[in-house]
């Protein structure tokens, strides 16, 4: 066996799903018998067998992966539950193993995983969909970057045909919840940590009262300010101004989105509410 | 002997774990610290509060990176990306030298998150020692390697760990992060004697040193981190520093972590072996 067959051989064992009880499977879903398949490559020792020895790997992925992905989502786990959020992070990491070298980026994706299955969340999808949406936005405003704002002068030579980007770290999010409120009524870890080695064994959940959820249609700014993640409402007019800007579309033709009565209104509260914040940057990046 | 190429020739001391948890205490009471060791993963990062901590312990002491995912003994080459942010955090940390593990864990772009052991054998040699002398280039600072703990041995193996450990770090021309508890958790796992490990290693090209805590369970010992250090491996400490004398020392502790004013004068134990005059003492 060469040192890449034998990583891809191990890799894909370390990866196989675990049975109920947290164990390795004795049978792939193949049918073949995994006492075979590690005995082919593991030496056993007096204590355990070649089974045993990959199971404490094939466990150990687990637990890590499970781990990461379920402190990005304490209040969908919240929402969900303990065993309907395990399942929905299980079929997520099945189907979407990581394929980044670090975990940070591991549960990018499961806002929309979920989007697509509506079964692990039933009745509450919707609602789920979008704490998953804004638990993500969190993560990205965090540890997003942050670029040099326009000064006020660069501002004031801002024309029709200009276009602008906004700050890397900004995200902005419409959602059919006000779930920015259960979301902050969850308990957030301070700062996910990758550890060094150690087996990391996943944190009891902190139980705490989440607020009941009727649906209202909410413009979010998920934002950085002095290294803390806020979750700023915005008027809807406000909120498709900043996307078509973001979207780089030049000044006019965002403009254009908005036009109405609440025009102009609109227009000097987002400019204004922007340039405090720091959130127009030069286009070049 | 401390000093060495393979720690930038620096003469460092007794070393903590920056972790999140003590960033509070850390910058309110700036206690006296000989140097940090971080993690490279936790601020790769594009920007935000990992790197303004960071930035901040900067101003104030002296930090030497740690990666976890670098995975030399990957049969595939590493990623290009991962390898520029590693650059550009060595840029803004200064760190005199480098260390990641001896294993690997990522194969076809899937990344396992684990430091899986390798086979100990003459192809794995050539193709990790590759791998280091290809980062080692890029980065333009020494890289050393660290010895994992490990819970599994390959019927492909050829020699032992030590012997592949020595036939690596030789090829690579680098510097080992010789991980003491590393070395008593994979003897009580694969039932060989670690003062024959550590009577094994190229004591001139240690850059540094790792203790930690693990936990014993009824069939095996994990590699836990979340306990303080336990007397074998301080005897093996002990016999280390004794073979290289006086060397940059590291307590990693990951899970269930104390007070940094805990973590710290556990830390300080190390002493008692690095300062020659109590080493007698230590030992008797
Ligand atoms: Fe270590």
């Amino acid at each position: 066996m060469t040192l890449l067959e034998l990583q891809r051989r191990m890799e894909q064992d370390v990866r196989r799903p675990l049975t109920a009880e947290l164990t390795m499977q004795p049978r792939t879903t193949e049918g073949e018998s995994m006492d075979e398949i590690a005995a082919a490559y593991i030496r056993p020792n007096s204590e355990l067998t070649s089974f045993e020895r990959l199971e404490i790997y094939n466990r150990q992925y687990w637990f890590r992966v499970i781990g990461a992905v379920s402190e990005d989502y304490p209040a969908l786990q919240a929402l969900l539950g303990d065993e309907r959020f395990d399942a929905l992070v299980l079929a997520y990491l099945k189907q979407r193993p990581s394929t980044s070298w670090t975990l940070r980026d591991l549960s990018a994706h499961l806002p929309q995983f979920l989007e697509q299955h509506a079964e692990f969340a039933s009745e509450q999808h919707r609602l789920a969909v979008d704490i998953a949406r804004l638990e993500w936005a969190y993560v990205e405003a965090f540890d997003g970057a942050e670029i040099e704002p326009l000064a006020s002068d660069e501002l004031a030579k801002l024309g029709p045909e200009s276009t602008l980007a906004l700050q890397p770290h900004l995200r902005l999010l419409a959602v059919d919840y006000p779930v920015d409120e259960f979301v902050l009524a969850v308990k957030k870890p301070e700062e996910k940590a990758v550890t060094s080695g150690a087996a990391q064994l996943r944190q009891a959940n902190v139980t705490t009262t989440l607020p009941a959820m009727a649906p209202e249609q909410r413009y979010l700014a998920v934002h950085r300010y002095d290294d803390v993640v806020y979750y700023r409402t915005l008027e809807e007019s406000e909120f498709r101004l900043l996307k078509a800007l973001q979207e780089r579309k030049t000044i006019a033709e965002a403009v254009e989105i908005i036009a109405g009565e609440e025009q102009v209104a609109t227009i000097q509260q987002t400019f204004a509410l922007s340039s405090e914040l720091g959130w127009f940057c030069h286009p070049t990046i | 002997m401390p000093a060495n190429p393979f720690n930038g020739y620096t003469d460092y001391g007794v070393g903590i774990g920056l972790r999140v948890p003590h960033y509070d205490h850390i910058l309110s009471r700036k206690p006296v610290v000989d140097w940090f060791e971080i993690i490279s993963e936790n601020y790769m990062v594009d920007g935000g509060r990992p790197l303004r901590i960071l930035d901040q312990i900067l101003d104030q002491y002296r930090v030497v990176q740690h990666g976890v995912s670098m995975y030399f003994g990957s049969a595939q080459a590493p990623n290009r990306d991962h390898l520029r942010r590693l650059k550009d955090l060595v840029r803004r940390t200064g760190t005199p030298w480098l260390s990641d593990h001896l294993c690997w864990g990522s194969v076809d772009g899937r990344y396992t998150h684990d430091l899986l052991p390798l086979p100990y054998t003459w192809e794995a040699v050539r193709t990790t020692a590759e791998r280091i002398r290809q980062v080692q280039d890029f980065l333009e600072i020494p890289v050393a390697v660290e010895n994992v703990s490990s819970y599994a041995e390959f019927h492909e193996s050829q020699m032992t760990e030590w012997e592949f450990l020595n036939e690596v770090v030789h090829a690579a021309d680098c510097g080992i992060l010789l991980d003491v508890n590393n070395i008593y958790v994979s003897s009580r796992n694969h039932e060989f004697d670690p003062m024959e490990y550590v009577n094994s290693i190229p004591a001139d090209r240690v850059a540094q040193i790792h203790i930690a805590g693990h936990s014993q369970f009824e069939r095996y010992t994990l590699d836990t981190h979340d306990h303080p250090v336990l007397d074998p491996v301080w005897s093996l400490y002990a016999r280390a520093i004794e073979r290289c004398g006086p060397t940059a020392t590291l307590l990693e502790w990951d899970d269930n972590i104390p007070t940094f004013d805990e973590v710290h004068a556990e830390a300080l134990k190390a002493n008692r072996f690095l300062q020659p005059s109590n080493v007698e003492e230590a030992v008797a």
